[in-house]
């Protein structure tokens, strides 16, 4: 593997061997046809609006953003990742634009009137997110009628 | 993400997760997982290019159809993305007085702010804003130059929060400057660190922080892992 291509291929390594959180069991909930469903996103990039709280170090918060917001920031912390692509393009980490014509198509039923936004990088133990502002979220999901969460990483 | 999967499952809604490391999701095992092989920081493969995104799309939610899980996919797409400096001429210095980094970022300026008019938004914030980069840079030079970490007045208080604020002003820049209108995966980055004068003296202050005895977390998060 060339020099210059060390960055990916050794963060990808660094991070795969970090311990996870354990799940004793995989929940699984049946969605409705595609056709009919109710589609957010939930991205780790951090992303917020320009008059939004930005995310603090290992922040365990997240942030709703309404649907109609394309102007946001990017506010993860860590330094590993390319963020070059999200200013030429946001749909390549929040596929919002995407999700739109896919309702005009009929692929799916409809998208949610807000998404959602935590930060990657959480403290090792997950507590928070898993026990807290998790389900929070969660709630406010199944508030607004989603079926379905597309979940993208940064 | 595994972890929200999970977390939203349980609570009856359908997840498909996107994840670009495979051996975290292995391990967790959240219910539907889409593994996609591209540059980190870009699941969804490539910006501006609709179509390949709406492929992903679809194979992400084509596993909702199936019956039981955990189900773990592959996109049979690989990504390598480039790791080449971006192609992008730096505005030359005038000032002979200011350090290099301070009169670099000085002549970026017009790019970042013709950035900022199209794109309409910036990430430049956590610690300082365009107007604070010069002078920062400055302090960072300080300290290369023995100026003790703690009485150097760090803009922000938050090295980490300054070198991203540094970076994003300079990569912003940087997009307005070049003519690629793709960089690859890390050519931002590789432009940052390895072309330019900022870049360069973040690696250094990052040397000389901890030559200063400052905690890891204080100069580590300052450029990606596997700068050293």
């Amino acid at each position: 593997m060339a020099e210059q291509q060390l960055g990916d291929a050794l963060i990808r390594e660094q991070i795969g061997k970090q311990p996870v959180p354990q799940f004793s069991e995989t929940a699984w909930s049946a969605p409705p046809a595609l056709s009919e469903a109710r589609v957010a996103v939930v991205t780790s990039a951090a992303l917020y609006p320009r008059d939004g709280e930005p995310f603090t170090v290992s922040d365990t918060s997240y942030r709703a953003l309404d649907h109609e917001e394309r102007r946001l920031i990017l506010g993860h912390w860590s330094p590993n990742f390319d963020r070059s692509a999200f200013g030429i393009d946001y749909n390549v980490v929040y596929p919002l634009a995407r999700l739109d014509e896919l309702v005009e198509q009929g692929v799916i039923g409809s998208t949610a009137s807000r998404h959602y936004s935590f930060a990657g990088n959480q403290p090792n133990d997950v507590a928070t997110i898993r026990h807290d502002s998790g389900p929070a979220c969660a709630a406010e999901l199944k508030a607004d009628g989603v079926d379905v969460v597309l979940l993208t990483p940064v | 993400m595994c972890t929200l999967a999970h977390v939203f499952e349980a609570a009856g809604l359908a997840t498909v997760t996107i994840t670009a490391i495979r051996g975290v999701a292995e391990r967790m095992r959240p219910p539907r997982v889409l593994h996609c092989e591209f540059p980190l920081g870009r699941p969804l493969g490539k910006p501006n290019d609709a179509e390949f995104q709406h492929d992903v799309l679809r194979r992400a939610f084509s596993l909702l159809e199936r019956g039981s899980g955990p189900v773990l996919e592959d996109h049979p797409e690989e990504i390598i993305g480039s790791e080449e400096p971006l192609s992008c001429t730096v505005p030359p210095s005038f000032d002979a007085e200011a350090a290099p980094a301070v009169e670099e970022a000085r002549g970026l300026r017009q790019a970042y702010d013709r950035a900022l008019a199209k794109r309409g938004i910036s990430d430049v914030g956590a610690a300082i804003n365009a107007d604070g980069v010069p002078d920062a840079l400055d302090v960072l030079q300080r300290i290369v130059e023995g100026t003790p970490w703690k009485s150097a007045g760090i803009p922000g208080g938050h090295t980490t929060a300054l070198a991203n604020d540094i970076r994003a002003y300079y990569e912003e820049a940087a997009l307005e400057l070049s003519e690629a209108p793709d960089p690859g995966g890390r050519q931002a980055e590789a432009w940052f660190f390895e072309r330019t004068e900022a870049g360069k003296l973040i690696l250094t202050v990052r040397k000389a922080l901890a030559a200063q005895g400052a905690p890891q977390p204080v100069w580590f998060f300052m450029a990606p892992m596997h700068r050293s």
